[in-house]
């Protein structure tokens, strides 16, 4: 990681001229670190990939013949004997999106330098990740018991099944892969590893990464689970 | 050296050659990876042809091996050689010397870029070696054949491939990150965007595209691996195959066309764009005048990068479209003609009345523009789907894109190759040689290509293993192949002469000195030659002028390299209007 020089006073120009004054600077065309520069454009990167996974499951929900399983019910657990759609659904986009509170006020206690509390929330934000990934674990499970398979499965088009496992697997690996890049720099905030550098970027650039896979789950569910 | 941060010198043989952050080593070890595996294409051309040349005098090539060869020699002469070898190659040793960095702003990155690109590179020869070789499915792969029994290599082969594009993917967008995140970020004092060469705005555009088009290619190859492997159905339709319907239903094969094609389509300016850069710099440099139009050829890149992602179902009027679809990809593809006529003008504009020095670079610079106008003339009659639709499974096509995204870069590489090798090391490439190499190539390139035009009008049809018994097409045209034939053999055998050139000439060529072309761009002012680690010694250059101050009026030389002062020497007449008041300010 690099430090780099804030911008020069003058330079902070906003809007229209903003944009030139970036465009036509020397050395930096956004004036942040190159880490946090990185990251945005990964992100507009795997952006594309999501989309295509998404695009490819709308295609061949319309291309295949065979009916379309109903989420509501395929996704329902029964509880107390009433069968309630989406539960699950619903618990986990509440903690994935619950976690990407906490992922924020850890970038706040970083940037204030309260080393503690911000490791602190970086683990509860994984935890919550990690719980999230647990209950696809569940739900996988749930559905691979009733017979759903990536090449068939017992309520209809088995396209369904297909891009129900790739999506939320592709998916879910990101969140893993999350929980443990979260773990790690955690770690080295204890460690006080930044503090040294007096540096706390690289907890925004995470906190971004991980807001992203949050913001790609709501899709998700929206296309997935509610159409 | 306070900007000097990013990793110390290495010591060792280990970390200073082989497990290297340096980007001038890395680019070094992706051009002779994407040189080496571009010579297996290479030889499997050769032999396609001649097997169209002289049917049936090579047993050997049976029709399994010939789609093994047609397929192989595409996917590696498009990704493995020509993206590797831009990006990689051209693009880390250049961007960080262009833009006054000492290295890539992430040289971890860069590495593992580099072994991911050797990993897949081996993954994909492995094809060549496991049990019914690799995959014959035509380098476009279109499911549902590329993975059913009947198309060589389904056993393995079509994983091998996915696999190893898969692999591809990681390391270009590892390497992309670290490109454009570079030109962004990392420009010394004085560099701002609009004073690049337009070398780097052509690496730069690509290697964006390349971060967002490469996803396409990504996700229809984890779905094809899918239906290849676990037997989902996203590409494949219900199938009867030999009497008895496959388990697949449901899956939409022209899904696959579409993702393939989003990728496909930004991938031939993927490769294109930095050859168009690359000659900007050469033809600027050696008609020793300053680019026609330097921001009107930005913006040609910019505009040509966004047009790219509009175009791609051009690809696929025969697969069967809504008419108002083909109207709509047909407007854009000839919208793209545009910016792109614009970048030829301004080449032609600047080699008009230039101080042209027909040295090898300039040839190779020179053919360039001939190839792709006529490449991209006959793409003007492809886009049109009335036109399209004969035309399409015609030799007409291969001789189209062959001219406009085979060749064409290729002699961008050439030029480039030529144009930067004493940089590298010290020394230049051997003229006589290189003059030998240009003129075989170059007219090669039209001996080979030009006949298949024809070959196409008369309808014979491309991608068939042999030609026999087929009344509409005349027994003259095999002539016509045995003759394309002979001058493929030529072209291939002469790019020896290359190779020996650049070994000969590491040891024996000319010295070079710092600057042998008399350049502007920061790359020739560097303090070693060639530079090294850290590429600037004790300070970074300063810029004050844009890159193309050739032949300025009442300058001592005929050149005035970007970090000289204002002060020190006039901006041009043709300089930005903001460097020239700066110029008037200090005289």
């Amino acid at each position: 990681m690099t430090t780099i020089a804030p911008p020069a006073a003058g330079t902070a120009a906003s809007g229209w001229r903003g944009l030139v004054a970036d465009w036509s600077g020397d050395r930096l065309a956004f004036a942040v670190p190159w880490g946090k520069a990185m990251m945005w454009i990964f992100l507009i990167s795997d952006t594309f990939i999501f989309g295509c996974f998404l695009t490819g499951y709308m295609t061949v929900r319309i291309a295949t013949t065979a009916a379309w399983p109903n989420p509501s019910e395929v996704f329902a657990l029964t509880i107390g004997g009433a069968s309630v759609p989406l539960i699950l659904i619903a618990i986990m986009t509440f903690i994935l999106i619950t976690s990407s509170g906490t992922m924020a006020m850890a970038v706040n206690c970083a940037y204030r330098r309260d080393r503690v509390r911000c490791a602190a929330l970086m683990l509860a934000t994984a935890l919550l990740g990690a719980s999230f990934v647990g209950m696809q674990a569940f739900e996988w499970s749930k559905l691979i018991a009733e017979g759903v398979r990536p090449w068939s499965n017992p309520m209809g088009a088995a396209q369904f099944g297909a891009s129900f496992f790739m999506i939320t697997g592709f998916h879910g690996l990101h969140v893993s892969v999350g929980v443990i890049y979260l773990l790690t720099i955690a770690a080295r905030v204890l460690g006080g590893r930044y503090e040294a550098r007096g540096d706390y970027t690289i907890v925004e650039i995470a906190g971004l990464y991980w807001h992203f896979v949050d913001l790609v789950w709501v899709f998700i569910f929206a296309l997935f689970y509610l159409w | 050296m306070s900007e000097h941060d990013a990793h110390g010198e290495p010591r060792s043989f280990w970390t200073k050659y082989v497990w290297s952050q340096d980007h001038k080593v890395i680019a070094i070890q992706y051009s002779l990876t994407a040189i080496a595996v571009g010579l297996v294409a290479l030889v499997l051309s050769n032999l396609m042809r001649l097997q169209l040349g002289f049917p049936g005098a090579f047993p050997f090539i049976d029709p399994a091996r010939y789609y093994q060869f047609v397929t192989m020699h595409g996917m590696i002469m498009v990704i493995y050689l020509l993206t590797a070898l831009f990006l990689g190659g051209f693009g880390n040793y250049l961007i960080p010397l262009m833009v006054g960095a000492r290295d890539m702003v992430f040289p971890y990155l860069n590495m593992l870029s580099f072994w991911m690109y050797l990993l897949a590179v081996l993954v994909l020869m492995a094809g060549f070696f496991v049990p019914g070789g690799p995959t014959g499915a035509g380098w476009t792969l279109y499911p549902p054949q590329a993975i059913l029994p009947g198309t060589p290599g389904t056993e393995w082969g079509i994983v091998l491939m996915l696999v190893s594009l898969l692999i591809f993917i990681v390391a270009a967008t590892m390497g992309g990150l670290n490109y454009v995140t570079t030109v962004l970020q990392a420009r010394t004092r004085g560099m701002t965007l609009l004073r690049l060469p337009l070398t780097v705005w052509g690496i730069f555009v690509a290697s964006i595209l390349a971060l967002f088009a490469f996803p396409a290619l990504f996700v229809s190859g984890v779905m094809m691996l899918f239906d290849k492997l676990l037997g989902t159905s996203f590409f494949m339709p219900a199938i009867v195959s030999m009497g008895q319907p496959l388990k697949h239903a449901g899956g939409s094969p022209v899904l696959f066309q579409h993702l393939f094609w989003f990728f496909g389509h930004p991938e031939v300016y993927i490769v294109a764009l930095p050859a168009f850069g690359i000659i900007s710099d050469l033809i600027s440099t050696h008609a020793r005048k300053n680019i026609f139009g330097y921001r009107m050829m930005v913006w040609a890149i910019v505009a040509i990068g966004g047009l790219s992602f509009v175009v791609w179902a051009h690809h696929m009027y025969v697969s069967g479209m809504n008419p108002y679809f083909g109207y709509f990809f047909a407007t854009t593809t000839l919208v793209i003609a545009v910016p792109t006529a614009i970048k030829v003008y301004n080449w032609v504009l600047t080699l008009w009345r230039g101080d042209i020095h027909l040295r090898v670079p300039m040839l190779f610079a020179i053919g360039f523009i001939s190839t792709f106008a006529i490449g991209g003339l006959t793409g003007l009659f492809l886009g049109n789907v009335s036109v399209d639709i004969p035309l399409s499974d015609t030799y007409f096509v291969v001789a189209h894109f062959h001219m406009v995204m085979g060749v064409s870069p290729v002699l961008a590489i050439f030029g480039g190759i030529y144009h930067w090798y004493p940089k590298l090391t010290g020394r230049l490439l051997d003229e006589r040689l290189g003059k030998l190499h240009f003129w075989v190539t170059f007219l090669g390139t039209y001996a080979i290509y030009m006949p298949m035009h024809y070959l196409g009008f008369l309808g014979m049809p491309r991608r068939y293993y042999a030609y026999e018994g087929y009344e509409f097409i005349p027994a003259s045209a095999q002539d016509l192949n045995a003759f394309i034939t002979v001058a493929a053999l030529v072209v291939g055998v002469t790019q020896l002469v290359f190779l020996f050139n650049l070994a000969w000439s590491l040891r024996h060529g000319r010295p070079a000195g710092p600057n042998p072309w008399g350049a502007t761009t920061l790359e020739w002012q560097t303090p070693d030659t060639p530079p090294r680690h850290g590429n600037w010694g004790e300070t970074l250059p300063e810029v004050h002028r844009w890159a193309y101050d050739y032949s300025v009026p009442g300058a001592a030389r005929d050149f005035i390299p970007q970090n000289v002062p204002q002060s020190a020497a006039p901006a041009g007449d043709d300089a930005p209007p903001a460097d020239r008041h700066a110029g008037e300010g200090h005289a």
